[in-house]
């Protein structure tokens, strides 16, 4: 990453799960008022913010929040980036400091999605009375269902039984075991939305939504908000010791997008984007994949997990099978991935999980993690990726002592 | 006989059923859908190709909760013909993990999607077992 590091000084997460009587304003106040007075900050130090609300992106919610937090006049970004929403608010605070266009920026995502159910496709329209030509492909009525899947865990399905035909060693079992991994992390989060411990008999046994995901093994649908404060270095350097002492670097802020390959079109490719993003964090972090004490990664389901232990390079290349049953990425193996309880059991509002799973990076960092604390943690890595798609990766790298 | 109408342009009923890509002139993407350019390298001029009628699965999923409106369960694929990946349904075969697997070999094969008010079938396209082959079953 060019010119001067930017660091965190303060972030925040909501517990995520069902808030029936809080709005997204609420939520994304209560995530900005948190992160500001753990960096002890105020909205007056802020130059600049970003805000993603995906399910609202036309609302204008960095507007709508600032009527609560703070009305200062800086510039608002509301950014909508699928499910990487978060990750893109905190680059674009980040890119205006490094523009040198401010010393301190705010990012925040929030959503409301408990009870939304299956995501993705949306209710098919009624067929018309007459067949008559419309969209991109020219189909008489609509596609989902008649032509392949829409539905996210149809389509991250497909991700993962399309690694199991390329290496082998893969089954319905392999996926199930990661989901097992994910909740029996999720019982030392108290912020989880689900902090439930299940068999691998009960996750297999479970409601099925799309071969090979049973329930258990989506994404969690939540409420939930997360907000995180950057500052310069130049800033940090004028901040209270304890300030300094908290504040974690940003080695690596990424962005990538799908290039195109083969296929790309007809299932969704979120291998080499991802691949992309984490040798380019690499690079600018000067840090390799031995180097990471923990990884929070996009578990949207336990199918998209085993392909992204590959593609962020954690194992040899179409080693994620034997990688897992390794043990590696439990707690107490080489390489914890997301402790957290991820997306499955933690639960995905879909903005706040970019910016979430970089709170739970810095938690550890920082030695706050209390129960779940991976001792000694100097370096990790968060990754997000929305569908469409676009993919986020952060190195972020505890202050020297 | 009933009019017929191919459920998407890319699916030609006669003489026989295929599916038709547009292939980049310039750098031989293949894609099925109206382009504007080419999203490989730019180009804005294409010709059409003929896509093998057989393949293999590289993914599948069988999809148990889907939106409204859409009858499951059912299986999904993305199917290698030849080189270039399609996305379909598997058909005539049961949609369970006990009658379908990745690398299995399947054919095209050419369904009912429904008729309209004016008597009017429109014909859909899927992949159904390739009947004898060491991997289908």
């Amino acid at each position: 990453m060019g010119g001067e590091d930017i660091w965190i000084v303060g972030i925040h997460m909501t517990k995520f799960g069902k808030h029936p009587d809080k709005d997204t304003v609420d939520l994304a106040s209560e995530a900005v008022m948190g992160a500001l007075g753990d960096g002890a900050m105020t909205m007056k130090d802020v130059g600049v913010l970003a805000a993603g609300n995906l399910m609202g992106a036309s609302t204008g919610i960095g507007q709508q929040l600032q009527k609560q937090v703070g009305q200062t006049g800086i510039p608002v970004y509301n950014v909508a980036n699928a499910c990487a929403t978060g990750a893109t608010a905190l680059r674009t605070a980040i890119m205006a400091l490094k523009a040198g266009e401010c010393d301190a920026g705010l990012a925040v995502g929030v959503e409301k999605l408990a009870g939304a159910g299956l995501l993705g496709g949306g209710a098919r329209a009624e067929d018309a009375d007459t067949w008559t030509r419309r969209g991109r492909y020219g189909q008489v009525a609509p596609i989902d269902g008649r032509i392949g899947t829409e539905t996210m865990p149809g389509v991250f399905a497909q991700i993962g039984m399309e690694y199991g035909h390329r290496y082998g060693g893969v089954d319905f079992e392999l996926f199930a075991r990661i989901s097992e991994k994910n909740h029996a992390h999720s019982t030392l989060n108290p912020l989880a939305s689900y902090q439930k411990r299940f068999s691998l008999e009960e996750i297999m046994g479970d409601v099925m939504i799309a071969y090979p995901n049973t329930r258990p093994m989506c994404s969690a649908n939540c409420d939930g908000a997360a907000a995180a404060v950057v500052v310069t270095d130049a800033k940090r350097r004028t901040l209270s010791l304890e300030q300094q002492r908290r504040a974690v670097k940003i080695s690596a802020s990424v962005l990538t997008t799908d290039p195109w390959e083969e296929a790309c079109q007809v299932l969704p490719n979120v291998n080499t984007l991802t691949r992309n993003a984490a040798a380019q964090a690499y690079e600018a972090a000067g840090i390799g994949p031995g180097d990471l004490d923990l990884v929070e990664l996009h578990d949207c389901f336990a199918t998209a997990e085993l392909v992204h232990y590959d593609n962020l390079m954690l194992c040899e290349e179409g080693g994620a099978a034997d990688y897992f049953r390794s043990g590696a990425t439990w707690r107490d193996g080489a390489k914890p991935v997301n402790v957290s309880g991820g997306l499955e059991s933690k639960g995905h509002p879909i903005a706040a999980t970019g910016i979430a799973n970089i709170w739970e990076i810095c938690h550890h960092l920082r030695g706050e993690a209390g129960e779940r604390q991976i001792e000694g943690a100097r370096v990790g890595l968060a990754h997000v990726i929305g569908l469409g798609s676009a993919c986020g990766v952060h190195i972020l790298e505890r202050a020297a002592a | 006989m009933p009019e017929k109408i191919p459920f998407v342009d890319y699916l030609v009923l006669e003489p026989e059923p295929r599916l038709v890509a547009h292939e980049c002139d310039s750098c031989s993407a293949r894609f099925f859908d109206h382009r504007n350019a080419c999203a490989a390298c730019g180009a804005v001029s294409f010709h059409d190709v003929e896509i093998a009628t057989t393949g293999e699965v590289r993914a599948f999923t069988i999809v148990a909760l889907a939106a409204p409106g859409v009858p499951v369960p059912f299986a999904a694929a993305v199917v290698d013909c030849g080189g270039t990946s399609v996305r379909a349904n598997l058909v005539n075969v049961p949609p369970d993990p006990e009658h379908i697997s990745v690398g299995m070999k399947v054919k095209l094969a050419t369904t009912l999607v429904g008729v309209d008010t004016a008597g009017t079938e429109a014909i859909g396209f899927g992949f159904e077992p390739l009947k004898g082959a060491a991997n289908g079953r």
